[in-house]
């Protein structure tokens, strides 16, 4: 259905290719979240592995900081339809911290929190083979609150709601269990590239 | 698990009016009515005569209505792509496809109790305007606040309204924080929201809130929750809707 008086701003033709359907680029930075920003000094700051209920591993900033660190310039989607090119990133990406924690992948489903009490469900799979990554720096600089400092989820490839900020943890669970978002109307996978906004879309 | 939102559907401009000088009022008459929370927001898809779409969200500035007809405020935005359309090219009688209700968070209804605190800057007082709404209508008592910002009287979305509301004293009350100009009511604020500013809006109610919803630009979600917390507010309350910029 074509709306009579819209022609659009069009995404320039070298990165229309990069630009997933119904999403516009932008070069700033816009920021969404649920609640206020919450505010983690880095001595409290803990991330904990779980299988199930049970923790396997867990690190504070010091021990966490100090694993090998990968660099990632990637594409990243939000559900709320931008789109913004080339982000730089600096992290322990997913392999790398089971690697640490001498682990493999426990089960198929993953649980993210966040120290805000947020959580968001992403398929193991996509946080494998270096596709995702707790990111502790944006850009270059230490990553600020707002974008969910000291360290957040990241998994690029996945609208940005599944990227859990002020990430505390990673649990593993046996079945696909619905985050916060998820829990509200939201996609269980969430691919930009196949417009997976609500929980209905195919 | 809430439902997902209506598949895309043919809502037709019913009315258009100014709301300020940057921002007009759209009410929908959706094909297919659609039952919804205070505080939920559409997404609205516009397509070019060759295929190209653009999709933005917008929160529902009306209360459930019988006819199911749905109010957005849209704020004009500068080049923006999808605001520029609504404020220069539609028109009442055009078709737009309409997707909705999304959101399941950023919701109150008067059943939810109270009291309820309710801060918004700009546009982002539609979702709140959808709660206050429900809440006059529905005849509730429940104890609410709306702390409003805005650059002047003219520019404040809903104004008289809102000071009906307010006139029917049946435990809704309004402070307006005014930053480009002088205030006319003894209640409201110069200047933008800060800690001092949240003390004394929190001292309006009759106890501390169980809700408080905050809207807007990301950097006023920041300094307004900031101010808030500071004054006392419990920050585990306080849910946000950000509209970017
Ligand atoms: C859940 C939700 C609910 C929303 N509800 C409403 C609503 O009720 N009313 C409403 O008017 N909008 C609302 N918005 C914002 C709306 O979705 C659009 O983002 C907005 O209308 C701009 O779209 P656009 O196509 O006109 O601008 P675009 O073409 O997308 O351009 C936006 C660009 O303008 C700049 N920009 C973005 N925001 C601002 C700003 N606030 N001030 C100055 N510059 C800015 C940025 O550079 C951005 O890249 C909501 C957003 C969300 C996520």
């Amino acid at each position: 259905m074509a709306t009579r008086g819209f022609i659009g701003r069009r995404t320039p033709e070298d990165h229309a290719a990069r630009t997933p359907p119904g999403q516009a680029l932008t070069t700033d930075f816009p920021v969404l979240s649920a609640g206020p920003t919450p505010r983690i000094k880095l001595e409290d700051w803990k991330f904990t592995l779980k299988v199930g209920p049970r923790p396997v591993f867990a690190w504070d900033w010091k021990t966490f900081d100090a694993l090998p660190k990968t660099a990632f310039t990637r594409d990243i989607h939000c559900v709320t339809t931008w789109s913004k090119l080339d982000t730089k990133w600096e992290g322990v990406t997913i392999d790398d911290l089971l690697a640490a924690a001498g682990m493999e992948a426990a089960t198929p489903f993953v649980l993210a929190h966040g120290f805000d009490g947020y959580s968001t469900n992403v398929p193991t799979a996509d946080l494998a083979g270096s596709k995702a990554m707790i990111a502790t720096t944006y850009d270059g600089k230490p990553l600020t609150p707002d974008h969910g400092g000291p360290a957040r989820l990241l998994v690029p490839h996945l609208y940005l709601w599944k990227s859990a900020k002020w990430v505390s943890g990673l649990q593993f669970t046996e079945v696909d269990t619905a985050g916060f978002w998820e829990l509200r109307g939201y996609h269980m996978v969430g691919d930009p590239w196949r417009e997976q906004r609500y929980h209905d879309d195919p | 698990m809430s439902a997902s939102p209506s598949p895309w559907e043919r809502a037709t401009i019913s009315a258009i009016s100014d709301l300020t000088p940057r921002v007009k009022s759209f009410t929908f008459a959706p094909e297919t009515p659609f039952r919804f929370r205070p505080g939920q927001h559409v997404d609205l898809r516009l397509t070019a005569p060759d295929g190209y779409q653009a999709r933005r969200s917008y929160s529902i500035a009306s209360a459930p209505s019988a006819d199911g007809t749905i109010e957005l405020a849209i704020e004009r935005l500068d080049d923006g792509e999808v605001s520029s359309f609504f404020h220069e090219a539609a028109e009442v009688g055009d078709a737009i496809e309409l997707r909705g209700p999304i959101g399941g968070h950023f919701v109150w209804d008067s059943d939810d109790g109270g009291p309820l605190l309710l801060i918004g800057a700009g546009s982002g007082v539609a979702p709140l305007m959808a709660m206050i709404r429900e809440r006059a209508g529905q005849g509730s008592a429940v104890p609410a606040l709306l702390v409003l910002a805005a650059r002047g009287w003219d520019n404040i979305l809903f104004r008289d309204e809102l000071l009906a509301l307010e006139a029917r004293t049946d435990g809704f009350e309004l402070v307006f924080a005014l930053s480009r100009e002088a205030v006319r009511r003894d209640r409201d604020h110069g200047g933008r929201i800060d800690q001092a500013l949240a003390a004394a809006a929190l001292a309006r109610l009759p106890s501390p809130p169980t809700f408080a919803f905050v809207c807007g630009s990301n950097a006023f979600v920041e300094a307004a929750t900031s101010a808030f917390i500071e004054a006392g507010l419990d920050s585990k309350i306080i849910r946000t809707e950000r509209y970017g910029g």
